[in-house]
């Protein structure tokens, strides 16, 4: 932690920032608490809840057995009773051991109830794959949460982001997925994209759901994309500039709700756009952007066919070089906007012919 | 431990009004889903009718629902599964708009949206779900809240025998009792998952034996009956009060009707049902309470005219309700 002590801003990695967002809102909201596997001592897998223990004691910094269901479905129970539970989920593949608790309990009674219900919940769990952990935990799975009604997704891709996003999410009324990716967390054993650990006040803040940010500004390329891929985006976007191309790189940060305004005037402005997706190809965040601009080409002229990058549909191989080829990498993700730069749309090409 | 007079007259009316209401419910379900009126070739059509869906029933049930319920005030929690009118009825959720529910009204507790499944009242703390062995862990949940909200509120899981051989059961009880939650876990035995005898489903002959394996009480009613309900429940649901932890309760109960309305019972042997109800437990607390003086003949029928006046008149405003207007299904997803 770097500080500076007359702004109260310091660097923070998004660990230190997600833990220091949950610890400022159970000071101030006594019905929060946290629920997960070794999030006490250990202080997370993934150091979300580092210090807390302390801080807050074993009534609210609950250690749970190995038993997703019984906790996760205990954070229905006690959220239905008015108090506002945090249940980490250690890694998202591990949701198929207690989806049914999410998908058919947390995120459905408040609709059955006809309203009456309220269920603030939120699950906070690690992402992303890129250190060789193979197939049951390297997911990001977002977008599987995302198509289920009832649930909000947030995926930052840096503390400062991650900080306010907590916050918002504790405080918010549903059930809160909140995806951070293990390899922007700053963690001392994983290697970690440096972008990810910025400046972050020390006061509490709150960032809305459903806005977007523009990472960098751009003119001929859109990149949509979240969590650790705006990163990755943010790096292809500075070799590119030394090629001429100017990519803006918007960073969605929530996919439930998604910022629909901010992907459309952003493509708008650029006629080109790249989704660049950590999780699968098919059926998901980048099919989901696609059809959105697709449904609005009334009012964008797009200057070529939409390009998508993603997990190719397969499960996530463990070793190192099948591992680089199936996650999208800053090279990939450079190829991918030098293609859309050279491709031409079907008008342009019938004109060139008339002409 | 031995029910009050108050408490016995309540237990009676309750079972009265839940077999009142169930078979009530068996009568209109049927209304518009058998032949001549659908096409031909089906035997049954589900979607028809004023009650469309699933429809399972609690009918012979009533003692569990009664005996438990007693000891549960407004403040207590009460998750239920598929087959829950009972619980619902006997925790006190307004007949009227549950009834409405059931037939995707407006007026219903979930403005239709949740059918007879999935019934919430926020008043009484009433939930149930259409998922097999899902109401244990969230009663942890809401005993867990009870405990950090310095109360003395207990939640109450109910649950078939069918749903002790879940994984949630497991992780439920565990987490109960490693927590040490004010909960208890009542296993309703009815003999059958939809058609699936327990003796082919289960390992052990009552799911009260498991108790041992996490180290919390398992108690075995081994009759359907309201007192013996009372007394267990009472027992486990004052130690939970007490802070010393979470119980296992399993009762031999009986299923008058199918899995759910519409089920041919081929599983079941000819004349169960018809034998089960010569056991009937309304008829049995009847009869010790007119022998004990605590009712005559004349209240006896005074009180189950009133009852079919109450339950005839719920599903007079369940029928009489307006239906939601279709754009409201886009309502609710999320909190406002």
């Amino acid at each position: 932690m770097q500080s500076n002590s007359k702004t109260g801003v310091r660097t923070l990695t998004m660990a230190q920032a997600i833990a220091e967002a949950i610890g400022q809102e159970m000071e101030r909201d006594p019905s929060v608490f946290v629920m997960g596997e070794d999030i006490g001592k250990y202080g997370g897998i993934f150091s979300a809840t580092t210090g807390l223990l302390d801080r807050f004691g074993p009534e609210r910094i609950m250690e749970t057995p190995i038993s997703e269901t019984a906790f996760m479905g205990a954070a229905v129970g006690a959220a239905a009773e008015g108090l506002r539970p945090i249940a980490e989920l250690m890694f998202v593949d591990f949701f198929g051991v207690c989806f049914d608790q999410i998908y058919n309990h947390m995120a459905k009674n408040a609709y059955m109830s006809g309203g009456a219900l309220k269920l603030p919940v939120v699950i906070t769990t690690g992402i992303g794959g890129g250190y060789n952990d193979a197939a049951q935990h390297s997911q990001c799975l977002y977008a599987s949460f995302a198509h289920m009604p009832g649930l909000k997704v947030v995926v930052p891709s840096n503390a400062y982001d991650a900080k306010g996003l907590m916050i918002q999410a504790i405080r918010d009324d549903n059930p809160v997925v909140f995806c951070y990716h293990k390899g922007i967390m700053g963690l001392s054993w994983m290697s970690y994209f440096e972008g990810s650990t910025n400046a972050v006040p020390e006061e509490a803040y709150a960032i809305p759901f459903g806005e977007s940010r523009i990472v960098r500004d751009g003119r001929d390329v859109t990149i949509v994309t979240v969590s650790q891929m705006v990163q990755k985006a943010a790096i292809a976007a500075e070799q590119l500039a030394q090629e001429g191309i100017s990519v803006e790189v918007l960073d969605l940060r929530t996919i439930v709700p998604l910022d629909r305004a901010g992907v459309l005037a952003s493509v708008a402005k650029t006629g080109r756009v790249l989704i660049a997706d950590e999780d699968y190809l098919s059926f998901g965040l980048s099919g989901e952007i696609a059809a959105l601009v697709a449904e609005h080409l009334d009012t964008i002229q797009l200057r070529a066919p939409v390009k998508r990058l993603a997990v190719p549909d397969v499960p996530i191989p463990f070793s190192r070089p099948l591992e680089q080829a199936v996650i999208p990498q800053v090279d990939a993700i450079a190829d991918a906007v030098r293609a859309l730069m050279r491709a031409q749309p079907i008008h342009q090409l019938q004109q060139g012919a008339q002409a | 431990m031995q029910p009050t007079r108050e408490h016995l007259l309540w237990m009676y009316e309750k079972m009265i009004e839940i077999r009142e209401y169930e078979e009530t419910m068996a009568k209109v379900y049927l209304e518009g889903k058998l032949p001549p009126k659908i096409q031909k070739g089906l035997a049954f059509d589900i979607g028809a009718g004023p009650v469309p869906g699933e429809m399972h029933l609690a009918a012979g049930q009533e003692p569990v629902a009664v005996g438990v319920c007693a000891h549960l005030g407004d403040d207590d929690s009460v998750v239920g599964a598929h087959r829950s009118h009972h619980f619902a009825i006997a925790k006190g959720v307004p007949l009227d708009a549950m009834t409405a529910e059931m037939f995707g009204k407006d007026t219903g507790l979930g403005r239709g949206k949740g059918g007879h499944m999935h019934l919430f009242h926020v008043p009484t703390k009433f939930s149930c779900s259409g998922i097999v062995g899902a109401s244990a862990p969230q009663a942890c949940g809401a005993a867990l809240a009870a405990r950090k909200l310095g109360k003395d509120w207990v939640a109450i899981a109910f649950f078939g025998e069918g749903a002790a051989n879940q994984g949630a059961f497991h992780e439920a009880l565990n987490l109960a009792a490693v927590w040490k939650l004010p909960v208890v876990f009542v296993c309703e035995d009815n003999k059958y998952g939809i058609s699936v005898e327990k003796s082919v489903s289960t390992s052990v002959a009552s799911n009260a034996i498991r108790g041992a394996g996490y180290g919390m009480p398992g108690v075995l009613v081994e009759r359907n009956d309201a007192v013996e309900v009372y007394a267990a429940a009472g027992a486990a649901i004052d130690r939970a009060r007490r802070g010393e932890g979470p119980t296992l309760i399993e009762v031999k109960t009986d299923r008058y009707f199918g899995h759910f309305q519409g089920d041919p019972e081929t599983y079941r042997p000819k004349g169960e049902s018809a034998a089960l109800r010569q056991d009937d437990p309304i008829v049995r607390l009847g009869a010790r309470l007119r022998a004990e003086g605590l009712i005559d003949e004349a209240q006896d029928q005074a009180l189950r005219l009133r009852i079919a006046g109450r339950v005839e008149s719920a599903f007079a405003f369940g029928r009489n309700s307006p239906y939601p207007d279709p754009q409201d299904a886009l309502k609710h997803v999320f909190a406002e």
